[in-house]
């Protein structure tokens, strides 16, 4: 996106309005630049308010409360409370004095979007900054008023007061009396010690929960505008190869000519169909007749990892460190394995849905996207209309966990209202959903390590092969034919030298990425900590079996190996939480040789993201008979340095700890030659109520380091320690998930021969 | 097309326009602009459109406005009143225990299967008063949650259990 230069408009004049205040106007941009805090980058697109004037970012109104304007999006992951809370402790307000706006495409500057959990971590310091800022300007216009020098004013729930006298004392509100401030913000202001946080670090109740239980909040399935039509998408049941679009052969619209209210919009392959009546809408996209060209391009679900193995690469050496080929030489033992990993799909629990309404020259697009920036930029593309003509309007949707079909819908809704002169709200069904999301990607590994006769590790190797993620939306290439084309990463799209090994001090280290074309394969995208379910998979199993070969409990052999101090403290705070005892191999022959149908296992292992320290315990039964796994109690902790609000955080852990128990055992995308057929949750199941372990959530808390990711960074080591788990209670490992009862089955039969 | 059909929701008699066949799910999220069923698979496999209808828990996608007949339909807005009706409570609370129980335990994440949750969660509540840990599981598991908040799901629905009483609902309001 091209930064602009020109005056700033005033575009949240109204909306602030409606949050008490007065304010009359935004100071265009001046000389002044704000200096970035902790080098976080923030780019001026058309329509947005100037990053360097402290109103961009704070009002202050009337009612002495405050509005923060935050540029990220709520996921239901709390940031949109734990990000007020930074700046109502730096401004010493109280949680009930401070709010946000909805976010728009022009009322903040762009911040990136809300991705690698990295709200907080991105987000947090910018607003923390321009709160302290405000206050320091607050009380020097303070100061003023009461005349009294500043470090004579103590400051609560926004009423400043003189120490020695705390009747002389006013409001932030009549400072400012709902004005703007009219300075630069310059992130110079002096932030508070962390041993003064009352506020940061604190278990406030989620700002968004009330009304979510009341059945008051509006997800973006519930916007409903006036003369706006329903519409729905078109398509095969689920996807062929990407680079194959759907070409249609043959619309039959006399098919839906019973459905009065019905009609069917086409631009090239994209069909549609819109009515008035939403069921009506339903129906007709179901029983319009349409015949597509579905080349049999797909290597099949059975076929997938064969075909990853023989295709031409892009390769990568991600790290190379030490001698590994002597290290492995000189090795006293060498475990090498090879890994696969399923595509899986996000699958959000409501299917997506966005509401357009274009005008000839305007746009505005109300959707659930993760990164309002780069979905205006896809709008632009299918609608032919300048960035700054199209806004685009947050709402939050059903938990998305990564770029599922958000854009596409908001694509199809902008493309339909295009077509149609009237605003369209496009909800697509469990089918588009499932069968056109962009895939968390399949993954296939080469893993090898070795360690001394000591029992510590020496060498270690990773060869991934996966492909990137998709960039062309299905809604743009049907309709424009755009190409088919991917990301080029790297990103978290290749090898991670974050979770790869990195937990454990190696000496000698390599890392390969063997990037695989993605165009006859499925679509991929993020999917939460993309990847990393795979990469634990393979690298924590691969520890384990060290730990095996070296006569030591898995706890204890991470412990002598492990990197640094915060690894050591998730590791020990799970382990002890558990109650781990040592398990040592004789044990494990002992529980093989018994003679009961269920047994049980425990699992440990460490992993990440891109940033913060993760370890989980897993506790599973396992059925001999069925071969089916059940999650008994999941434990996780995460150190994610400063944590704003536990309550959140725990809250997130826990659903790592359950979604990654569904993706180890149960999720895996299923496809023949043609088509994705796991198109619903029979075909596409995830874990259910009954199958539920346990949880508990252990955050590791450092008030005074910086913050980093939570979102994701449980999601590898759960996984990992569940398949750690397997081997512990029937001395059996898989080296492909999920762990379905069919695998688990064949490989202790297998074992049995 | 049908012209005018009667349905009862949240103790209101509706006229409605929507063809018989048209599932209930259509007609309340669209004719009468409610927010709690939502649409979810439209296979009657996760829960997310659910309501009472006569107090037994239903998918309103695949239950067509033809069958409701004079059956009292309650949705996610009409819990209040239906539960102050079971427990004849004088008023209705402003939510129902377990409405407070799901923000107490903070249990919600996104937020979307919410709905199928709370009303499944009230229908169970309304039979078995104290159910125990495995009866929970068992009445909740055709609900799905892609957030992974069914811990804190169960501990809310063990905690409404708990308020044995509709009155002592205010005791957990703060």
């Amino acid at each position: 996106m091209k930064p602009v230069t020109e005056a700033i408009r005033f575009p949240r004049r109204d909306l602030l309005k409606a949050g008490g205040a007065l304010l009359i106007g935004f100071a265009i941009r001046d000389a002044a630049r704000a200096q970035e805090p902790e080098g976080v980058a923030v780019a001026l697109g058309p329509d947005q308010p100037d990053p360097s004037r402290l109103d961009t970012w704070i009002a202050i109104h009337a009612d002495n409360t405050a509005t923060i304007f935050i540029g990220f999006v709520e996921l239901g992951q709390g940031c949109s409370t734990a990000l007020l809370q930074l700046a109502a402790e730096e401004l010493d307000l109280d949680m009930s004095q401070v709010k946000s706006i909805r976010l728009e495409s022009h009322t903040m500057p762009n911040q990136g979007g809300t991705v690698a959990s990295a709200s907080i971590a991105r987000g947090g310091p910018r607003i923390r900054s321009a709160a302290a800022e405000a206050r320091q300007a607050l009380l020097k216009m303070a100061s003023q008023k009461l005349d009294t020098p500043v470090k004579r004013l103590t400051v609560s729930r926004g009423v400043v007061s003189v120490a020695s006298d705390p009747k002389k004392s006013v409001t932030y509100g009549a400072l400012v009396g709902g004005k703007p401030f009219h300075l630069p913000y310059t992130g110079t202001a002096p932030l508070k010690s962390w041993r003064e946080y009352k506020i940061v670090g604190a278990r406030i109740p989620r700002r968004d929960m009330p009304d979510k239980a009341a059945g008051k909040y509006v997800h973006m399935q519930h916007v409903r505008i006036p003369g706006m039509l329903h519409g729905r998408v078109v398509r095969p049941r689920g996807q062929g190869a990407y680079g194959d679009g759907a070409p249609v052969l043959k619309v039959e619209e006399e098919s839906i000519a019973d459905i009065p209210g019905a009609r069917v919009i086409r631009k090239r392959d994209f069909i549609g169909v819109l009515s008035v009546n939403e069921w009506d809408a339903v129906r007709a996209a179901r029983q319009l007749k349409v015949t597509w060209d579905q080349p049999a391009a797909l290597p099949g679900t059975a076929g997938l990892h064969q075909q990853m193995r023989g295709a031409r690469t892009t390769d990568r050496m991600v790290l190379n460190n030490g001698n590994v080929t002597a290290a492995f030489d000189a090795a006293a033992h060498v475990v090498s394995q090879t890994y696969q990993g399923p595509y899986q799909s996000h699958a959000p629990f409501g299917p997506n849905c966005a509401l357009a309404d274009v005008k000839p020259d305007t746009a505005l697009v109300m959707c659930s996207t993760q990164n309002i920036y780069d979905t205006r930029r896809k709008i632009a593309q299918v609608l032919g209309l300048a960035l700054e003509k199209i806004t685009i309007r947050y709402y939050e949707g059903s938990g998305t966990y990564g770029r599922s079909c958000y854009d596409d819908a908001s694509q199809a809704a902008a493309i339909l209202s295009q077509a149609a002169g009237q605003p369209v709200r496009v909800q697509f069904m469990r089918w588009d959903e499932n069968g056109w999301d962009n895939f968390g990607p399949a993954q296939l590994a080469d893993i090898r390590a070795g360690i001394d006769a000591a029992g510590k590790i020496v060498a270690y190797e990773y060869h991934g092969w996966q492909h990137n993620w998709s960039i062309t939306e299905t809604s743009q290439q049907l309709a424009l034919g755009t190409r088919a084309a991917e990301s080029p990463g790297p990103g978290s799209q290749e090898v991670s030298p974050f979770n790869l090994g990195a937990m454990y001090a190696i000496p000698n280290m390599r890392l390969v990425n063997h990037r695989v074309d993605g165009i006859r394969y499925l679509k991929g995208a993020n999917l939460r900590s993309p990847l990393d379910v795979s990469f634990s998979f393979a690298s924590e199993q691969t520890i384990d079996e060290l730990a095996f070969l070296a006569g030591m409990d898995p706890y204890e052999f991470r412990q002598r190996n492990i990197r640094d101090e915060r690894w050591l403290g998730v590791l020990n705070a799970v382990a002890q939480t558990a109650g781990w005892t040592p398990r040592r191999p004789a044990d494990r022959s002992d529980r093989r040789r018994a003679d009961t149908r269920l047994v049980n296992g425990r699992g440990i292992a460490l992993g990440t993201h891109t940033s913060s320290y993760a370890a989980a315990v897993a506790d599973i039964e396992v059925d001999r008979e069925t071969g089916k796994i059940v999650g008994r109690h999941m434990y996780g902790a995460l150190d994610a340095g400063l944590c704003v609000n536990p309550g959140c955080l725990e809250n997130q852990i826990s659903g790592m700890l359950v979604q990654a128990t569904s993706r180890m055992l149960k999720e895996e995308v299923t496809f023949g030659s043609t088509n994705v057929t796991s198109l619903d949750w029979n075909s596409y199941p995830i874990l259910r109520f009954e199958e539920c372990p346990a949880v508990t959530a252990m955050v590791v808390q450092h008030l005074d380091a910086k913050s980093s990711g939570g979102g994701e960074e449980v999601m590898g080591p759960a996984a990992a320690a569940i398949a750690n788990a397997l081997f512990d209670a029937t001395g059996v490992r898989l080296r492909e998930y999920p762990l379905t009862p069919a695998r688990v089955l064949t490989a202790l039969q297998r074992r049995l021969v | 097309m049908a012209n005018g059909v009667g349905i009862r929701v949240n103790e209101r008699w509706w006229i409605v326009k929507a063809a018989p066949e048209t599932p209930l799910l259509y007609v309340l999220s669209g004719e009468l602009q409610l927010n709690g069923p939502r649409f979810g698979c439209g296979l009657a496999q996760c829960g997310s459109c659910s309501v009472l209808i006569d107090g037994v828990e239903t998918r309103s996608c695949v239950t067509p406005l033809s069958a409701i007949g004079s059956r009292a339909v309650t949705s996610l807005e009409g819990l209040p009143v239906w539960y102050a009706r079971q427990r004849k409570l004088p008023k209705p609370p402003v939510l129902t225990p377990v409405q407070q129980a799901f923000i107490d335990e903070q249990a919600i994440q996104c937020g979307y299967c919410y709905n199928g949750m709370t009303i499944k969660a009230c229908e169970l509540l309304s039979k078995t008063a104290q159910p125990s840990e495995a009866e929970i599981r068992s009445a909740m598991n055709g609900h799905l949650c892609r957030c992974g908040s069914y811990p804190r799901i169960l501990k809310a629905i063990q905690r409404a259990s708990q308020a044995a009483v509709g009155e002592r609902t205010e005791e957990h309001r703060q």
